[in-house]
């Protein structure tokens, strides 16, 4: 194949090489190669097999240790290849953390040729599937994977950057399976692009293939594609008019083309998750629609939907609601451009009743974290949320921007605080500040909110994981500890559920972080609306595992990456609990700590990535896993309806879908 | 001995060893891998099977030992010794695990030990016709003469 490039050897210096139409004769010798099996032979005899094809191997038999290696070293490996059976974590579970945090492609190999497996391997992303016993003539051609891959992260490089575009770039459009639609001509207009800034550009001069180029759907960009795609309906979203309908210069068809399959992936998988008995069960058509719990029995997301409420009303009708004074002023859903994301009429009348139900009772619910998306929670942070005053009632928020929206943050978000300033605030954990922060998640593409408020006696936590983009953890992390108010209905709350959502920010964390607005704030009001400690919230540590790594690194913009990290805030209503403890699932999720940027929120929420088991559901400590109460959002309206109510009766935490795009699997998917 | 006819020993062996069902295509395959740069390859590889086979099947043992054992750790274990003995070629000890975990499937106690007892013995068996041809393969060796290959498909 050629790519155009020379190959770049790992170590080799640079390659230039591009020979006219043909790959440099290193290329693929010294592909970087990390091999994990827990079986020694196997290692041993694909170590053998790797260098004889001149790769750079490196073995693991432990999938943490590979974890770890991958992450202290993040461009030090092109491609992974993994045993599917492993004692310590499943390789699924590696892939998606892969998937999530590095973006390599991943190999999956098994002596287990069952279809069902194989399968699973596809819908979490593996990009091939080899059986064992593996001969050498299949690791010969692995390589083909990572300049697959690479070739289509370079068309969906910024497609506002600028571009070079190499004329004898080869166009093989043809052999990408990412692209939906064929009509390669301006194929690779988009292969060419390079992001301005974009650390490796220069490098991709030089190196082949085997850079991998950072891209990155910013919120924004993010949120033009979901409104376009739902404007255009699941079925006739094509990407050319897609694209049409975005209107971004310097978009390529392939960009959205690729960005569209990874966005058809992330609902599919959130469909497939529907079925939790949560019963928040959002059909992940195209639209992630978050329900929004109506706290006071509004129905906030009708209202939402209603359009852009002003802070004003919003905060009244929470008033209202809540019989609270008031003030926050801003929950308001702020919909920069989108329509909302509560496409369905307000049941109000529904919610009425719940939310104090919802609030005291927080049965069961256990604040489904999202499922598979990391979340870290920092336990600092939780504590900081449990002390503070507010109690929040459950705090259902499940916001999911619905891609159609473009503003991802459903919840009713009080004015448009600076997205930056959001982000640095809950970063802050400021949460009093909700009020004022919520960031209008203009901008934010596909945000995916969830803020799962589980009210539970045991205290639930959730993290809510607001990704956008990258920083979409971090946001998250922190506020759930805002949540666990007692019984303080989430409908007065802005819906600021934020959550986050990942949206699969490619361009650059940094700005999806600050897009994030819409994250923040939710918490924010979250603390104001506390009332008492009273409650214990735990936090769930949303499944998340989070490696520790979660800290702030930004995600690296891959769409596949970071999959919109839903954070089911479980906010108990009851006592807090000492949700931090929960709050790390599976220990180790933490939550981003705010960090001020959204960096690092997202690159955790990569991380982040729930397992099953490990939903940190924190709440009546029922193990969510599983099914994962994260449910991907459902779009409509009486489903989201009853979602709500559930919700409600429940107190339990919304269960957040997990937007991911590429391997994020919700542990209990079956596939 | 001279060279040849250990070499002529040899190959009449391995291949007996192939029709026999002992090994399989895999197996060839690791023996090109070996080479000057790595000349006990094959024998390394070969003796960490039979090491991990040996733990494998150990746990085995002793998970059907129990009263209620679980099915799942007991497929868990049989399909990783597949795994491993499908890589090295060790065809009929991959063929026992195969037919083992069908059992497991139908969680069929006797023939679940039934082909414990089976696994033990083809891996007893491989392994002893694997030293065999190892300890020829040093005599040519010694004797100065290389060790032929054969090419199976």
């Amino acid at each position: 194949m050629n790519c155009g490039r020379g190959g770049k050897g790992v170590g080799a210096g640079s390659m230039s090489a591009v020979a006219s139409g043909g790959v440099s004769d290193q290329f693929p010798a010294g592909l970087r190669v990390l091999v994990v099996d827990d079986d020694p032979t196997c290692l041993m005899i694909l170590e053998r097999m790797l260098k004889a094809c001149r790769y750079e191997v490196t073995k693991c038999n432990r999938a943490e240790t590979a974890l770890t290696l991958l992450r202290q070293n993040k461009n030090g490996f092109d491609v992974v290849i993994s045993d599917v059976h492993m004692p310590d974590m499943d390789g699924f579970k590696l892939l998606e953390h892969i998937g999530l945090e590095m973006d390599l492609p991943v190999i999956m190999m098994s002596a287990d040729d069952g279809k069902q497996v194989v399968m699973k391997g596809i819908t979490h992303g593996a990009c091939d599937y080899l059986i064992k016993p593996i001969r050498i003539e299949a690791l010969k051609n692995i390589w083909q994977h990572v300049v697959r891959k690479r070739k289509n992260e370079w068309k969906d490089l910024d497609p506002l950057g600028s571009g070079v575009e190499d004329g004898d770039r080869p166009q093989k459009v043809s052999d990408d399976a990412d692209y939906t639609s064929s009509a390669n001509e301006d194929n690779w207009k988009g292969a060419k692009k390079r992001k301005d800034g974009e650390e490796e550009v220069e490098e991709r001069d030089e190196t082949s293939t085997l850079k991998k180029p950072r891209v990155v759907w910013s919120v924004e960009l993010h949120q033009q594609f979901v409104a376009a795609v739902n404007q255009l309906g699941t079925d006739k979203a094509v990407p050319k008019k897609i694209l049409e309908l975005m209107n971004v210069p310097g978009l390529t068809r392939e960009n959205v083309a690729s960005h569209l399959q990874k966005y058809r992936l992330y609902l599919k998988r959130i469909c497939s998750a529907q079925q939790q008995p949560n019963g928040l069960n959002l059909a992940p058509q195209d639209a992630a629609y978050v329900p929004l719990p109506s706290l006071n029995g509004f129905d906030y997301q009708a209202v939402a939907a209603a359009g852009q409420l002003q802070p004003q009303s919003l905060a009244t009708l929470q008033m209202a609601g809540l019989g609270r004074p008031g003030s926050k002023s801003g929950i308001g859903i702020t919909n920069a451009d989108q329509k909302n994301l509560f496409s369905f009429e307000n049941p109000k009348s529904r919610y009425g009743d719940e939310l104090h139900q919802q609030q005291i009772a927080n049965a069961g619910n256990q604040p489904n974290l999202l499922h598979g998306i990391p979340t870290t929670m920092e336990p600092r942070q939780l504590a900081h949320f449990q002390q503070s005053s507010q109690s929040f009632g459950n705090l259902n928020m499940q916001i999911n921007t619905h891609g159609s929206n473009g503003t991802s943050l459903m919840m009713s978000m009080a004015q448009q605080p600076p997205r930056g300033a959001i982000l640095n605030e809950v970063a802050a954990g400021n949460v009093s500040r909700i009020a004022s922060q919520l960031n209008p998640m203009n901008g934010n593409a596909g945000i995916l909110v969830r803020n799962v408020v589980a009210e539970n006696s045991s205290g639930q936590v959730y993290n809510p994981v607001v990704t956008q983009g990258p920083s979409m953890v971090d946001f998250v992390a922190k506020h759930p500890a805002e949540f666990s108010s007692s019984g303080f209905p989430l409908a007065s709350t802005p819906g600021t559920s934020s959550i986050i959502s990942k949206v699969p920010a490619q361009d650059d964390i940094n700005s999806q972080l600050k897009g994030a607005g819409g994250y923040v704030p939710s918490y924010d009001i979250f603390s104001e609306l506390q009332q008492h400690k009273s409650q214990d919230w735990a936090l769930p540590g949303v499944g998340l595992n989070f490696d520790g790594s979660l800290n702030a690194h930004p995600v690296q913009g891959s769409f596949d990456v970071s999959p919109s990290v839903l954070v089911n805030q479980g906010i108990s209503s009851g006592q807090r609990s000492e949700a931090n403890s929960n709050a790390s699932p599976a220990g180790s999720a933490t939550l981003l700590p705010g960090q001020p940027n959204g960096q690092t929120i997202n690159q955790h929420l990569t991380g982040l990535h729930v397992e099953g088991a490990q939903v940190p559901k924190v709440e009546r400590d029922q193990n969510l896993n599983s099914q994962h109460t994260l449910y991907s959002e459902q779009f409509g309206q009486d489903d989201l309806m009853t979602a709500i109510l559930k919700q409600q009766q429940f107190g339990l935490g919304a269960v957040e879908p997990e937007f991911d795009f590429d391997g994020f699997p919700m542990d209990n998917v079956r596939v | 001995m001279e060279v040849v006819q250990m070499q002529r020993r040899f190959a009449e062996y391995t291949a007996s060893l192939f029709r026999e069902g002992f090994l399989d295509a895999q197996f060839t395959q690791l023996q090109q891998l070996q080479d000057e740069t790595n000349p006990d390859f094959v024998e390394e590889v070969v003796s960490l099977f039979f090491e991990d086979s040996e733990k494998l099947v150990n746990n085995l043992a002793k998970t059907l030992d129990q009263q209620n054992f679980d099915y799942k750790k007991v497929d868990a274990l049989v399909h990783q010794l597949k795994g491993s003995s499908a890589s090295i070629g060790a065809q009929r000890v991959k063929n026992v695990c195969v037919a083992f975990r069908q059992f497991c499937e139908d969680q069929n106690v006797e023939a679940c030990l039934g082909c414990l007892q089976q696994v033990k013995q083809e891996c007893f068996l491989v392994k002893n016709k694997l030293e065999t041809l190892f300890r020829m393969e040093q005599q040519i060796v010694a004797a100065g003469g290389s060790i032929p290959v054969m090419e199976y498909n």
